[in-house]
């Protein structure tokens, strides 16, 4: 009968539309009462968390992250990945399948279940494959996928390039109300490129992957979803004309959902100009305008969530020519940072939205019984201090890899404690 | 025997690079410095002909990740003019094909003590990278499709020489300008200098965003031969080419071939260049490539110099009797 009370905090869970100073009882890793100090249910606890000053809310859940186990340990382990999350105050993550072997089986399910249970960090939710192998030919298993546990399918890193295979993806899953997870591209689009095309691909002479790539696909899937009534999820929207098509189809009641990462929101291909590896993931980082669409598509809510995209890559692998270097950017550890950074102290939304975005809306979009903190709820909690100033360093990383731009960045907001079914298993002093 | 000028004695002031990595980010007072300095040079040097050991006991490695004959040609035998020996590597015999990184490379060269490294690669950036990671002079000799400083140089410098002051000049760059270094090296430095530059090729080849840097974009050769003084005609890099730009090489040379009818048409004065090698047929033909207004081979000439000026500012050099002495970076902030 283990009893956790977090007290004084300003509890923000949009699920149940709280927004304001309570305190909050956890019993035998449930949520059992939120409510203002002294009330009824709120009683004595074992253990007290002081939370004046901080925000409180349902655990953040990370729906792109790339665990790189089994096959690319030297990147990352579900061991590793799940640390660097919980040091980023995500209590979920779902894992994405371009493994080696991919995740398209029961066992490959099984395996990360239990690798991810014995770390014993934060849950993992499985994202399967769409297709066998990932060879974008035929449908994975998708009904065993779900038996295992899976809870959402994608191919990502490529799109499902066959549109008459994504279709009958979007139409499998309907009978397990499974979202498809895509990675939009057109790949002779794209081809060969390493970074946005446009004026700075131009200067630099590096092969450019256009807006258009991106945009075409998004297209091709939204019709695809309202001609199935599938459920399509958008990844990493990286630009503004994404963004409008998303807004348009959702106006038309498509079931189409969102998410954009915090590198995207931030950054731009000027960042090329120094050729650093760092900044080449995909889709790759595009123009002051496409940044502005993104920050205006996660207020107005067209793009729902947050997600990382958290690639991790050996240092080694990172430390090559431009075009030689792999895609991808750290993720986990810097974007509450960012995101509060960039979205909430600029003005562009509020606390609410933001939980919203990084706990309540991927939670539910995953299906899983995840991002509130209702009576009942399992106790996945997120501690954050909005005005904790930090510099990055990626050096300090739980992640095995260091492939983050934002070294030496200062940024305000950091996960200071994180709570995983009622037990403690980050705090920031213990660092 | 060496000859020597007393011209040499002197490093200029206004000199304060370790590299040469671009043009872009010279500013007009530095591409004067180069061109001078390689005019000092040429003419210390009997037009490139002769020996002045100012870089006597210096080593210059010529690291080449990607084919290239003149250029490395050119390296080797300026470095040699200036008394420095001279090594050779290329990516088909190191130990690049055994995965090393070309990071590692270049370090492993920098402990066999060289003094400056002369990069050719196929990736845009990749002189830029190693300058990050190396103490000595990285010489950017052609990163992919993004620049070629000295062949910039080198062709300004072969126009200066017929006209004097670039001010006011229009010079047209023609061809395959998305994937030419040397497009993008020109353009920054006659920019720079007070040109007016004309981009002029097919829409696949030249982007009509090049306007935002200041220079006019054209698809019409025909349109803009009788307002340039200079045509610089770049060669079509098939190799770099995900999907063929244009129907056919006969459309393309219909099109955009400087071939004696167009030149008809053109200035009296009109100085040709072309950067080899050149695709005759393609880009020129035979018989414009071997006019009186051609400055081909003046160009060939012109890279000895600007590689002797450039070899020597990023050497520090200070004359025969300093040189040993010196820090080789002493001036660099």
């Amino acid at each position: 009968m283990a009893t956790l009370l977090i007290r004084g905090g300003r509890v923000v869970d949009p699920a149940q539309g709280l927004d304001g100073v309570n305190d909050v009882l956890v019993r035998d890793g449930l949520v059992v009462a939120v409510g203002p100090e002294g009330a009824q249910a709120i009683g004595r606890a074992d253990e007290t968390i002081d939370a004046t000053g901080l925000v409180v809310c349902p655990g953040l859940v990370d729906m792109h992250v790339h665990l790189r186990e089994p096959g690319r340990e030297e990147d990352e382990t579900i061991e590793t990945g799940t640390r660097a999350a919980l040091a980023g105050g995500f209590t979920s993550v779902a894992c994405i399948p371009n493994t080696e072997p991919p995740i398209d089986t029961q066992s490959t399910v099984e395996f990360i279940h239990q690798k991810a249970a014995r770390a014993d960090n934060c849950n993992v939710f499985v994202v399967g494959c769409v297709s066998r192998n990932r060879e974008g030919k035929e449908l994975a298993d998708i009904g065993q996928l779900v038996e295992a546990g899976a809870v959402a399918f994608s191919d990502d890193g490529a799109p499902v390039y066959d549109a008459e295979l994504m279709r009958r993806a979007l139409e499998y899953c309907r009978m397990f109300d499974k979202p498809i997870l895509a990675h939009e591209e057109v790949l002779e689009l794209s081809r060969g490129g390493v970074m946005h095309e446009g004026m700075v691909s131009l200067l630099l002479g590096l092969t450019g992957m256009p807006a258009a790539a991106e945009e075409v696909m998004i297209g091709r899937d939204i019709a695809l979803a309202e001609v199935t009534c599938g459920r399509l999820h958008v990844m990493h929207v990286s630009t503004a004309g994404g963004v409008a098509l998303i807004r348009a189809a959702k106006a038309r009641g498509a079931r189409v959902t969102a998410e954009a990462c915090p590198h995207h929101f931030t950054l731009t291909d000027e960042c090329l100009r120094g050729f650093d590896s760092n900044f080449k993931m995909s889709p790759p980082l595009r123009t002051a305008d496409d940044v502005e669409a993104i920050l205006a598509g996660l207020a107005d809510g067209t793009l729902d969530c947050i997600a990382t995209d958290h690639a991790p890559h050996a240092r080694e692998k990172k430390m090559l020519e431009l075009d030689r270097a792999p895609f991808g950017i750290l993720g986990l550890e810097t974007a509450v940072g960012l995101s509060v950074t960039r979205l909430v102290n600029t003005g562009r939304i509020g606390w609410p939205r933001l939980v919203e975005a990084m706990s309540t809306l991927p939670a539910r979009i995953l299906g899983i019984n995840r991002g509130t903190l209702r009576p009942g709820a399992i106790a996945d909690i997120t501690l954050i201090d909005p005005a904790l100033t930090w510099q990055v360093d990626v050096e300090r990383f739980r992640s095995k890899s260091v492939n983050s731009p934002f070294h030496g960045w200062t940024l305000t907001g950091r996960a200071v404690a994180t709570i995983v079914g009622g037990r403690i298993k980050h705090r920031l002093d213990a660092s | 025997m060496p000859s020597r000028s007393a011209d040499i004695d002197t490093f200029p002031d206004g000199w304060r690079h370790r590299h040469l990595l671009d043009l872009e980010r010279l500013s007009p007072d530095e591409i004067r410095l180069l061109l001078d300095t390689a005019a000092r040079f040429k003419q210390a040097t009997d037009g490139c002909r002769r020996k002045i050991a100012v870089l006597t006991g210096r080593t210059i490695v010529n690291l080449f990740f990607e084919n290239s004959t003149r250029t490395r040609t050119s390296f080797s035998l300026a470095a040699r003019r200036l008394g420095a020996d001279v090594v050779d590597f290329t990516a088909s015999s190191s130990s690049l094909s055994k995965g090393e990184s070309f990071i590692d490379t270049a370090r492993n060269l920098e402990a066999m003590g060289v003094d400056a490294v002369v990069v050719r690669h196929a990736t845009p950036g990749t002189p830029h990278l190693l300058a990050q990671h190396l103490d000595v002079g990285v010489i950017n000799a052609g990163d992919g499709p993004h620049e070629h400083p000295t062949q910039g140089l080198l062709d300004i410098f072969s126009i200066r020489e017929q006209r004097g002051d670039l001010a006011g000049a229009t010079v047209g760059l023609v061809g395959d300008i998305a994937h030419s270094r040397t497009a993008r090296s020109n353009l920054w430095g006659l920019v720079k200098l007070g040109a007016k530059v004309i981009l002029c090729g097919p829409p696949t080849l030249v982007s009509p965003r090049w306007r935002e840097v200041g220079v006019e974009v054209s698809h019409d050769l025909d349109a803009i031969i009788p307002r340039c003084d200079v045509l610089n005609l770049l060669r079509i890099q098939f190799e770099r080419q995900n999907t063929r730009p244009f129907p056919s090489v006969r459309e393309y040379a219909h099109l955009y071939a400087m071939t004696r009818d167009r030149l008809k048409r053109a200035k009296r004065d009109l100085l040709i260049l072309a950067p080899g090698p050149i695709n005759r047929g393609v880009e020129v033909t035979a018989e414009v490539a071997d006019c009186p207004q051609s400055l081909i081979l003046d160009q060939v000439t012109n890279g000895l110099a600007v590689r002797m000026g450039v070899l020597w500012l990023l050497c520090g050099g200070r004359g025969v009797d300093s040189a040993a002495a010196a820090p080789s970076h002493a001036r660099v902030v």
